[in-house]
């Protein structure tokens, strides 16, 4: 199996261990990324709140590359990107004027050729075959799966998934030997683009997701999404701070949960990265002491 | 992306038709029943909550349309599409957030408690239009550059990222950055109008 691939600025920087669970993932699975030569942002926030051709014309640029390079299918991790080019992509082929305008702008011929996935829809594909479904160590967690907003919404764009309750992360991890919990804050939106500028209020709405994954339970929250994995994990001290409490639930990515499941190692997976030691309690023994530095844990083959 | 202030105020078309025609977003389905402020995940930190935005701009007179422009509100919207998720008139208002945001910085009018929030967007922007991408650190001193007052912010978060490898010192660039360059030039002065 092959796709474009897509990784956005998020997952060469903050995000990078998104881009490594993934890659590693793929290479374990037979899955070929082909990276969408000279991409460029997709204008995220920022754009869409500026300037509304520029949240046209970046994503625009990016679709008629992959175009240009015989890409039918184009991965997009990171769910902000994957919203950005989605929505673009749906505007721009839902008006032929407003096509043929941003084409001029951006001087490419964007046709809507290309499909844009996430990563939940991508790693549906690759695991609607059982035999690839290889579990060598279950991921025997209790998850809190955490959608976002950007994944599900707008459900008449995305077209996957169920806007308010979503399933299809909870469905991928069970089979990799996982419990997903039942809890309300599943698409409850982190704050995302205001982590720099208004940073209270982004620990407001990160403090009740992680309080009630917390609360009801879970050993870890699964996301798919590097604004949400900032907001949930780097920015935990200040989540702390403004709670006035210590929170130990590590936060990872479905890639990094799955690829656990499968046997990769933990620095391959980029577990290292994270500011929220990944460190799950002992099933049989008593737990043991978290370590602050370094997660002690090692991938047991 | 600068401000336009050629605007002459008797020959404003009202709030509500410029949003149809940019948006194609028809405030007049809108029947108050408030789900959208209901949902929102910011509704009680917005000076007006997004039903009674979007009421305000249904009135269609001048002072309402100008105090829509002039609201927290539009600045505080993350975009996360709830209110347009639950809206039963499947009215799309996070686009109508986008259209009024764009329209306040086109009249001068943005919220004093916005500029945070609009000198980060703006610092994003820059990376991109430089660089095609963004280039997290220099986003962050931009930003900082635009708000002396944040220079403290996240100092002690930052090196550890950098440990982690987070962060990297080195920009990711675009090959063709004229490309890109041209393409923020055509955009802004197709906007400015």
């Amino acid at each position: 199996m092959k796709f474009g691939y897509y990784p956005g600025c998020s997952l060469s920087g903050t995000a990078r261990e998104f881009d490594e669970s993934l890659k590693a993932l793929a290479s374990a699975v037979d899955l070929q990324l082909e990276e969408i030569p000279d991409w460029n942002c997709c204008g995220s926030t920022a754009a869409h709140n500026l300037s509304h051709l520029l949240s046209l014309a970046l994503p625009a640029r990016v679709l008629a590359l992959a175009e240009q390079h015989g890409l039918n299918e184009i991965l997009a991790p990171c769910s902000a990107c994957y919203s950005r080019l989605i929505n673009a992509r749906h505007q721009l082929m839902a008006d032929e004027e407003l096509r043929k305008e941003v084409n001029d702008l951006i001087e490419m011929n964007f046709t809507g050729s290309a499909k844009v996935l996430n990563v939940l829809e991508a790693l549906f594909k690759v695991f609607a075959d059982e035999s690839t479904v290889k579990v060598v160590k279950p991921f025997d967690h209790k998850v809190a799966c955490y959608s976002g907003c950007l994944l599900v919404r707008p459900a008449k764009v995305v077209n996957f998934d169920r806007p308010e309750d979503p399933q299809a992360m909870d469905d991928l991890i069970r089979k990799f030997g996982a419990t997903p919990i039942d809890w309300p804050h599943k698409v409850e939106c982190c704050g995302a683009g205001l982590t720099m500028a208004r940073t209270d209020l982004v620990c407001k709405l990160s403090q009740k997701i992680i309080e009630s994954a917390e609360k009801r339970g879970a050993e870890a929250i699964v996301v798919a999404c590097p604004m949400c994995h900032a907001n949930l994990d780097m920015r935990r001290a200040d989540i702390e701070a403004f709670a006035g409490k210590k929170y130990s639930i590590p936060v990872i990515y479905i890639t990094q949960a799955i690829g656990l499941a499968m046997g990769l190692g933990e620095k391959q997976l980029g577990l290292n990265r994270h500011l929220v030691p990944v460190v799950f309690p002992e099933k049989t023994k008593a737990a043991p002491a978290a370590p602050e530095a370094q997660p002690a844990q090692k991938a047991e083959e | 992306m600068e401000k336009c202030e050629k605007h002459s105020h008797s020959a404003r078309e009202a709030l509500a038709e410029l949003i149809e025609q940019s948006t194609g977003q028809s405030v007049a389905k809108c029947y108050q029943c408030a789900k959208c402020s209901a949902g929102c995940p910011l509704a009680e930190d917005m000076d007006i909550p997004p039903s009674r935005l979007l009421h305000m701009v249904q009135l269609g007179l001048p002072e309402f349309d100008e105090k829509a422009l002039k609201s927290l509100t539009i600045w505080l919207c993350l975009a996360c599409e709830t209110c347009s998720a639950r809206c039963p008139k499947e009215v799309e208002i996070p686009k109508i957030m986008d259209f009024l945001r764009q329209e306040s910085l086109r009249r001068g009018l943005a919220h004093a408690q916005a500029k945070n929030i609009i000198s980060f967007h703006r610092a994003f922007l820059d990376s991109i239009q430089y660089l095609g991408r963004l280039f997290e650190p220099g986003m962050i001193a931009d930003y900082k550059a635009r708000n002396p007052r944040s220079a403290m912010q996240d100092v002690l978060t930052a090196p550890r990222l950098f440990l982690k490898g987070k962060l990297s010192p080195f920009p990711h660039a675009v090959k063709d950055r004229k490309h890109i360059a041209r393409i923020f030039e055509r955009a802004a002065k197709k906007e400015k109008r």
